[in-house]
């Protein structure tokens, strides 16, 4: 296959950039900056209709990570790249000739704040979504699932909390703060959350690229299909990072009037960084997030191929080797 | 029965309503209504009794080529056919499903007219000719739908090929409370303001479903009554209820009624809600007299809107299907030995039969041939007051001689025994003896004043010492001491046969109101001989039953039995002094008891004389029954007992023993999936239901090594049904003839049963289905961890192992397990474990203190795992 891979840069991007190319596929990436030597690279954005068009030159499968995350934020922004993007992305793969076509989702698309115990992969409902983040990959879901056709396959994979060594997002939110003294368990911490190790998400969303002639117009949610308490998951994440365990706890509805009222002075001051708490955040680290694997694994005829155990095991070794110091 | 008169100014105002009707053709519901498809309504249009053309509301599943019977339901007041969407949604594809509003009611067309029972049941004809059904019909009806549907059946016998009827009535039994709630209700004004200008009846009549009930179903219930004048026959319909002999439709009422006598050979199904407060227990024991050979089940806990508070379609289903079953009859034994007849058989002996223990006073015992002359005197005494056979008697007495008397005299005369485990408590006796409708309660002055507090049913008949004025106090109408006395023998009525019903026991299950189980007197017999060849039981054995149902056996086995001095309800008090005592006062060979009251004797054991200890040499076999028991349990009783073999039978109320094993055996067994309940016992067989991926049996019996499914067994001494729960029944009795366990378990290579658990505490994960003991055997044996349970979080066949663990200091309260606790429980299991949850305890069940209640800590960690609080389990 001939691979375009939007969103490179990222955790996941990057090592299902290495994933594809270890696997005798010829990949090219999308991206703002940097370059990754010995890489067949398009420097551009994905609003950018020719960038996005030279991209695709040659190209007959596109992997469609490149995307807007955050937890604040004006919904302009979000529109404007997780939206806007993917359409421009949609309707230059489709002129280019692409033919199969991996957008690359969130869970979040489906769910309003009930806990979820079990599910399924749910139609995407930007009405129910929690936050700016959520909705516009809600609709760009939507917009990628409708664009689907015999001659293009497309393919959403919903990826649920993806970690390892060298993950910002996740793991580094909670080390940092751990480190900056300023972290603390939400509520009881016993919400049970399922989360995904990198090496599991990359091979999903290449086996997505091989399945998308069967699959096209679905939606799967990945997952290591491991759920664990959160707090445990905290308290392991810093195991690995050889901090000492946090003890300190915040009620969850504090933490969620707390996040509500951090998430309304930072849009009135329009800081530019992270608020140390938001609403949707609390919520997501309050209620429980697992997801029913059985579909997924089937329709992909993937499994993940590193557990949650010998996932803390390589981020522990990661941290001894002091390569997060180098990151 | 003379129906009560009311005042002229009530006759003169019971059936108007002031409301004027005025007339509306029939619509379609609005869309939208939960559980309602679009599709199945239609307006039908026929011409009535007096030829003028109406048009009704039909929910119709409509006919195909494989339609080959169909279920014309009929709704009652003040509802429509909403309340069938479970039955027409869950219809298998041979059945058509008819549900038609009634005229002037639903979404049927207000014909400005009033119109009576008797008009109704036309109506039904009208309605059911314009539909084109040409195959059988089985009719379905609710609340006052039943006498119309009756009505329709009496006159189209050709067509019906059965009924089914639900909290419904066609006669006012005496002391019903229906009829003072319909005439406060009919009050002049009353009815009007409650049943037509409001909406306070429709609103009323949804309120008394059970458990939460979304908004928009009760709304759905509303859709058809938003307005007075469309309301107006739900008043009407409220005052066409023959209270009185002189009532318009009391002939109608009364045809109906009287017509039952001749429907003995249609299939009849009655589904109840035991708890409505129109239609109580005693309207289905009503209809259960005029069709005695109705299949009934009663929900208990469920109330009058019944299709709301439980699924009735699949009992209507299974009902329809078990029409075609092909029966088969469990095996059966008709010769051997009535209960009663082996005291009979020693009239002539002194030995001892009974001993009961006084607490701190001399125990009291009656020779065989004192037991005979009372069994034959209380049972002709009981005879004189009117106890036929089939009657049922309820038994409220401790164990001892009076219960041993009270037992074998019913049974002789072929009363049928009622027995409800005292722990049940007074809330669950209660539920069963409403379940049961006994026609007599013999009681202790305890019990009885608890029946007349209560309300219980049932001849009230005091036992024990008992002085007229406490007689009365309690409401007993005869003493045991005061039965009249004839010429005793010549009053005993010829014995029961085999076949004839001889009990039915309530013991309390881990779980859900008790079930009564009922047993024919073969079924007994069977399983006394069973226990005899199992144990050599001869006439040289005489019985400790600290497990007190078993003392019951003894007189049967012609063998002494005494029950040690315990708290009956509360086996682990039994102390090691109370059992020697009882163990030295019939010279003991065997004693059976529970797990927990065994440990009590081993904890005591210290205050033991010499004598007593020698009392418990003798002891040749120790029975432990109940729940499974330690191991080191049983070791450790070798030194109170060195000459007793420790036997552990396996087996359920309704089938018991099924299988045996000794210590020896366990150890023999060694560690395994589960608990080694031994080999099946001759003349029971034994086989497994596999398990599919969602943890519910295939169907398909195999007696396979190692393959893992729920226990099904078929033996001469299995119950015969449970009382009054015709669903549960059918379940349990799949394959017919065979009973289902419930437990979860499998053979091995020698074809030893192992038990793994129950089958509703299986975990179905992804990988395959988990049966819980197993894994909380490794569980517990993680450092630093006394006890475990295991229960699965989320969708049946997508369950995740949650690991819930008593530390060996225990916490305060229940909180998350981390590491390194967590990774030491987790790496005693090779499958997934979501988390692990620390306990003080583990709670169990009251009555054995030793079942761990899997189902509540199951809702407890679904609960804690969402996010929510971590309270007590």
């Amino acid at each position: 296959m001939n691979v375009l891979v939007t969103g490179a840069t990222s955790l996941l991007g990057a090592e299902t950039t290495r994933r594809l190319g270890a696997a005798g596929h010829r990949v090219r990436t999308l991206q703002r900056s940097g370059d990754i030597a010995g890489r067949d690279t398009v420097r551009g954005d994905i609003t950018d209709q020719s960038a996005v068009a030279r991209s695709l030159d040659g190209i007959d499968t596109v992997v469609h990570l490149a995307a807007l995350v955050g937890a604040t934020g004006p919904w302009h922004e979000y529109e404007r790249v997780n939206v806007g993007g993917t359409s421009v992305v949609l309707e230059q793969a489709a002129a280019a000739g692409v033919e199969r076509f991996v957008f690359v989702s969130s869970p979040s698309v489906a769910h309003g704040g009930a806990p979820i115990m079990g599910a399924g992969a749910d139609p995407a409902d930007p009405s129910r979504a929690r936050s700016n983040y959520s909705r516009s990959k809600a609709m760009a879901e939507i917009i990628a699932l409708d664009a689907d056709q015999t001659s293009m396959r497309v393919v959403a994979i919903r990826p649920h909390l993806v970690w390892g060594p060298g993950d910002r997002q996740l793991i580094g939110r909670i080390v940092d703060r751990a480190r900056a003294g300023r972290l603390a368990t939400i509520g009881t911490g016993s919400a049970l959350i399922d989360t995904t190790y990198i090496d599991n998400a990359a091979d999903a969303l290449v086996a997505a690229t091989q399945r998308a002639e069967a699959l096209g117009g679905s939606a799967l949610v990945v997952s290591n299909g491991q759920p664990r308490p959160v707090a445990e998951i905290i308290d392991r994440v810093l195991r690995a990072a050889g901090e000492p365990r946090v003890k300190r706890s915040v009620p969850r509805g504090v933490a969620r009037t707390g996040g509500r009222a951090a998430e309304w002075y930072w849009s009135r001051t329009g800081r530019s960084d992270e608020p140390p708490m938001t609403a949707f955040v609390a919520e997501q680290l309050s209620t429980a997030h697992w997801f029913d694997q059985r579909t997924t694994r089937q329709a992909l005829g993937w499994q993940p191929m590193v557990g949650i155990d010998e996932g803390f095991e390589r981020l522990a070794a990661w941290y001894r080797t002091g390569s997060s110091k180098a990151d | 029965m003379p129906r009560d008169r009311l005042g002229d100014e009530r006759i003169r105002n019971r059936d108007r309503v002031v409301t004027s009707a005025s007339p509306e053709p029939a619509t379609l519901p609005p869309s939208g209504l939960p559980g309602l498809d679009a599709e199945w309504s239609r307006l039908v249009t026929a011409r009535d009794a007096e030829g003028i053309d109406r048009t009704w509301h039909v929910l119709d599943t409509g006919a195909t080529e494989e339609t080959s019977l169909t279920l014309l339901c009929v709704h009652g007041n003040p509802t429509w056919s909403y309340v069938w969407r479970s039955v027409l949604g869950g219809a298998p594809k041979h059945l058509r499903v008819v549900a038609v509003d009634q005229l002037d009611m639903g979404f049927s067309e207000r014909t400005g007219t009033e119109r009576r029972l008797e008009r109704r049941i036309d109506d039904l004809s009208s309605v059911v000719d314009a539909l084109g059904i040409d195959t059988p019909i089985i009719t379905v009806a609710h609340d006052w739908g039943g006498p119309i549907s009756i009505g329709w059946a009496q006159r189209h016998r050709k067509r019906l090929a059965g009924m089914v009827l639900m909290n419904t009535a066609v006669h006012q039994p005496e002391d019903a409370r229906a009829p003072s709630l319909i005439r406060a209700v009919r009050t002049p004004g009353i009815l009007d303001q409650v049943a037509v200008r409001s909406t306070g009846f429709v609103r009323g009549t949804t309120a008394l479903i059970k458990g939460r009930t979304d908004r928009a179903v009760k709304s759905a219930y509303l859709a058809p009554y938003r307005t007075a004048s469309r309301r107006t026959a739900i008043g009407f319909f409220v005052s066409d209820i023959p209270l009185e002999d002189d009532h318009p439709s009391a002939a109608a009422l009364d045809a109906v009624a009287d017509g039952l006598d001749d429907m003995a050979d249609v299939p009849v199904l009655l589904l109840w809600g035991p708890s409505d407060p129109v239609f109580s227990d005693l309207y289905l024991h009503d209809l259960e007299d005029r069709l005695p050979d109705a299949d009934v089940h009663r929900f208990v806990g469920a109330s009058h809107l019944l299709p709301e508070d439980v699924d009735v379609a699949t009992p209507i289903f299974d009902w329809i299907a078990a029409r075609d079953r092909t029966p088969q009859q469990s095996p059966r034994t008709t010769g051997g030995r009535r209960a009663w007849e082996a005291i009979e058989g020693l009239a002539e002996s002194d030995d001892v039969a009974v001993v009961e223990m006084v607490s701190g006073g001399e125990p009291q015992s009656i020779s065989f041939r004192e037991l005979a002359a009372e069994v034959r005197r209380v049972g002709s005494g009981l005879r004189a007051i009117g106890v036929g056979a089939g009657d049922r008697v309820a038994l409220m007495i401790p164990p001892g001689l009076e219960l041993s008397v009270c037992l074998y005299a019913c049974w002789r005369i072929g009363a049928v025994v009622v027995v409800a485990d005292a722990g049940l408590g007074v809330r669950g006796i209660g539920r069963a003896l409403r379940s049961a409708d006994p026609d007599y309660i013999i009681g202790v002055p305890r019990a009885l004043a608890a029946a007349r507090a209560m309300g219980w049913p049932g001849v009230r008949i005091g036992a024990g010492a008992m002085s007229p004025s406490a007689a009365r106090m309690v409401g007993a109408t005869y003493t045991l001491a005061g039965l009249p006395q004839s010429g005793v023998e010549s009053d005993l009525p010829d014995p029961p046969h085999f076949e004839a019903p001889a009990a039915v026991a309530f013991t309390s299950g881990a779980t859900g109101p008790a079930k009564g189980v009922a047993y024919r007197h073969g079924q007994l017999d069977a399983q006394r001989a069973a226990l005899e060849s199992l144990y050599g039981i001869g006439p040289d054995d005489s019985l400790v039953a600290a497990f007190p149902p078993f003392s019951l056996f003894g007189p049967a086995m012609g063998i002494p039995s005494v029950v040690p001095v315990m708290e009956v309800t509360s086996p682990g008090t039994l102390e090691a002094s109370a059992l020697a005592d009882a163990a030295r006062a019939v010279d003991a060979t065997l004693v059976f008891a529970s797990p927990s009251a065994l440990a009590n004797v081993l904890a005591t054991a210290d205050a033991l004389s010499p004598a007593q200890r020698e009392a418990l040499g003798r002891i040749r076999l120790l029975l432990s029954a109940g729940a499974p028991v330690p191991r080191d349990t049983l070791e450790a009783l070798r030194s109170l007992m060195p000459k007793a073999e420790a036997h552990t039978p396996y087996g359920m109320t309704e089938t018991l023993p099924v299988a045996d094993i000794t210590l020896e055996g366990i150890n023999g067994a060694g560690p395994g999936l589960g608990v080694c309940v031994g080999p099946p016992l001759h003349g029971v067989e034994v086989m497994i239901d596999p398990l599919d991926e969602v943890g519910d049996p295939v169907g398909k019996l195999t007696d396979e090594p190692d393959v893992s499914g729920e226990v099904c067994v078929r033996a001469a001494h299995m119950k015969d049904e449970y009382d009054r729960l015709w669903h549960t029944q059918h379940r349990s009795a799949t394959p017919p003839g065979w009973h289902r366990s419930g437990d979860v378990g499998h053979f091995d290579e020698q074809r030893r049963l192992w038990i793994e658990g129950r089958l509703v505490h299986a975990i179905a994960t992804a990988d395959g289905v988990l049966t819980p003991l197993a894994l909380e055997q490794r569980f517990a044996s993680a450092e630093g961890v006394r006890a475990a349970a295991a229960v699965g979080v989320g969708t049946r066949g997508d369950e995740r192992v949650v690991a819930i663990v008593v530390p060996d200091e225990p916490p305060s309260r229940p909180a998350l397990g981390l590491d390194p606790l967590a990774s030491d429980v987790r790496s005693t299991v090779d499958v997934d474990v979501a988390a692990v949850l620390v306990v003080p305890e583990l709670p169990v069940d009251k009555r054995h203190n030793a079942k761990v209640d899997r189902l509540r800590l199951r809702r407890w960690a679904a609960s804690v795992l969402a996010g929510n609080r971590i309270g007590k389990p």
